[in-house]
């Protein structure tokens, strides 16, 4: 008590703009208040108890196969955002001003996939259409048949639809926000219609659409495991065979669900710093 | 050739696969609709009631109610809903059961609804807990402070304050859960629970008529979604009224 009382008769010297320093004191007094840091002790000791007192000498047997997953996870979230995206500009594009002979099948479209699962659209295209197709012989006949005989690219094309019926109304929110004036300026700069759009409208419809698109691509990686279930090998379906093979129930769920916690992370971190170097004083 | 000899074949077939009478599977996918649509109400109403508390928790709560709430939000949207069902499916029970016996009692069988419900409905909290939170920090906080000054319990506040005021706000919001939550129904088929989708899943495996079922299917789900918009908007409308409309106001 008397060391309290002693540190306090030392006077701090009255400032009279002390919001420099205030500001310092208390983001670092918010950064780790006492009660945060038994929150992160109690989970570092959750984390600890888990990896000694459950099992994991399966990893390295299945390392090879996780390493795999988790490779073919990351490049399906990436083929269908890219696929979705380029999908998504015209879909939303029609819906913002296009004729209506666009707009309303655009529409039609974004309306079907969002009001749809996307579980039931791959079971669609990939039991659906992967029963007709053998029926005709010039698609067996043709080269493409090597491929349409596989599941993956069912899964690509499901989920690349999904992405672009989701986004394609957040673009068409995103091109229809640009203001007006905008472009009225740059037709009386004379700018051709696609100098126009490549120059003015899409880069402020991306910018206004950048917070959203991270969000979705979030959703997306978290459908990616739905392609398991037409038997792509994903991160998701490796934690199933493994879960099959000993029988552990936690373990492999456990590591799953850390897996992609961490992809999550690296997403809305990358997506940040992407946002980071648009400059922000649009519009 | 081909193509003659199997369209005739296919339309007179789509009526008598879909048929509810006896040889039809209309009543099997009917009564997976009814499954479903069970387990998304339960899985709404929960994460309702989960997100009213985790609102509230996040909210007015302390420091470490406020940071648990946010692990639960942030876990929950950030792992796939998939690996969610399955983590509270298969683990949720094993675990309920280990602690069962370990108390001395019979191992349960939790039935599929139940298990769906509340699974859903933990994903549903947390999302229902951010849109709840954000309503209730969109009303005007004199309100609040009035009915407090007014000495009103929090119970009583919460009932006829906070709640009415915020629900305008949250509404989009919740609208947008129950639509997710009807579609979210579909994984379950995943764990093997017969909603819509495994019972579509079963009549195209048994007929082979994969299209017909999947796109009869599809059509109910986009039909719930699209009935369940036009309510919503009218309940929007509703409780919106005397506000200024949203998009003039954009």
């Amino acid at each position: 008590m008397s060391n309290a009382l002693g540190e306090t008769e030392i006077e701090v010297p009255i400032e009279t703009f002390p919001i420099h320093k205030e500001k310092d004191s208390s983001s670092q007094a918010s950064k780790l208040p006492p009660h945060r840091i038994v929150l992160i002790l109690i989970g570092l000791a959750l984390v600890a108890s888990a990896a000694l007192f459950m099992r994991w000498d399966w990893l390295p047997q299945y390392g090879g196969l996780i390493l795999q997953g988790l490779w073919r996870t990351i490049w399906i979230l990436v083929v269908t955002v890219f696929l979705g995206f380029l999908l998504a500009v015209p879909l939303g594009l029609a819906q913002a001003s296009g004729p209506a002979i666009l707009a309303i099948p655009a529409r039609a479209f974004c309306t079907v996939i969002r009001g749809t699962p996307l579980l039931v659209q791959l079971w669609l295209l990939y039991y659906g259409l992967g029963s007709l197709f053998p029926q005709y012989p010039w698609i067996r006949g043709s080269e493409l048949w090597p491929y349409l005989r596989q599941a993956w690219p069912y899964a690509v094309l499901a989920l690349t639809l999904s992405y672009a019926g989701y986004e394609g109304e957040v673009m068409r929110g995103a091109f229809a926000g640009v203001p007006k004036g905008q472009l009225e300026s740059a037709r009386a700069f004379g700018m051709p219609r696609f100098t126009i759009f490549r120059r003015i409208w899409l880069p402020q419809a991306i910018h206004r659409a950048l917070p959203t698109l991270a969000g979705e691509a979030v959703l997306q990686l978290k459908s990616t495991p739905l392609v398991a279930t037409i038997t792509v090998v994903d991160l998701y379906s490796v934690a199933s065979r493994v879960r099959q093979d000993t029988f552990l129930t936690y373990e492999p769920l456990l590591l799953l669900a850390a897996g992609y916690l961490v992809i999550t992370g690296i997403i809305v971190m990358l997506f940040r710093r992407v946002e980071r170097l648009i400059p922000s004083k649009l519009g | 050739m081909a193509d003659a000899s199997i369209i005739p074949a296919g339309i007179t077939g789509i009526f008598d696969l879909l048929s509810p009478v006896a040889p039809g599977w209309g009543a099997n996918l009917l009564r997976g609709l009814v499954r479903s649509l069970q387990i998304a109400f339960g899985a709404f109403g929960m994460g309702l009631i989960i997100g009213t508390f985790g609102a509230y928790g996040k909210l007015y709560g302390g420091p470490i109610v406020r940071d648990l709430a946010a692990i639960y939000t942030t876990l929950v949207r950030a792992v796939p809903e998939l690996v969610m069902i399955i983590l509270l499916y298969y683990a949720g029970t094993d675990l309920i059961n280990r602690i069962l016996e370990g108390l001395g009692y019979q191992r349960v069988d939790i039935s599929g609804l139940v298990a769906g419900i509340v699974v859903l409905g933990f994903v549903q909290g947390a999302y229902a807990t951010e849109v709840l939170r954000g309503a209730i920090k969109s009303i005007p906080q004199g309100e609040i402070e009035a009915a407090r000054a007014y000495g009103m319990p929090p119970t009583l506040m919460m009932r006829r304050i906070t709640l009415p005021a915020m629900l305008p706000h949250a509404l989009p919001g919740l609208a947008n859960l129950w639509l997710i939550s009807t579609k979210d129904t579909a994984l379950l088929a995943v764990v093997g629970f017969s909603e819509l989708t495994l019972e579509t899943r079963q009549a195209a495996g048994t007929t082979k008529a994969y299209m017909t079922f999947y796109l009869a299917a599809g059509a109910l789900y986009l039909f719930i979604t699209l009935f369940s918009s036009v309510i919503l908007e009218w309940v929007e409308k509703r409780a919106r009224r005397g506000m200024p409309s949203v998009k003039e106001a954009r």
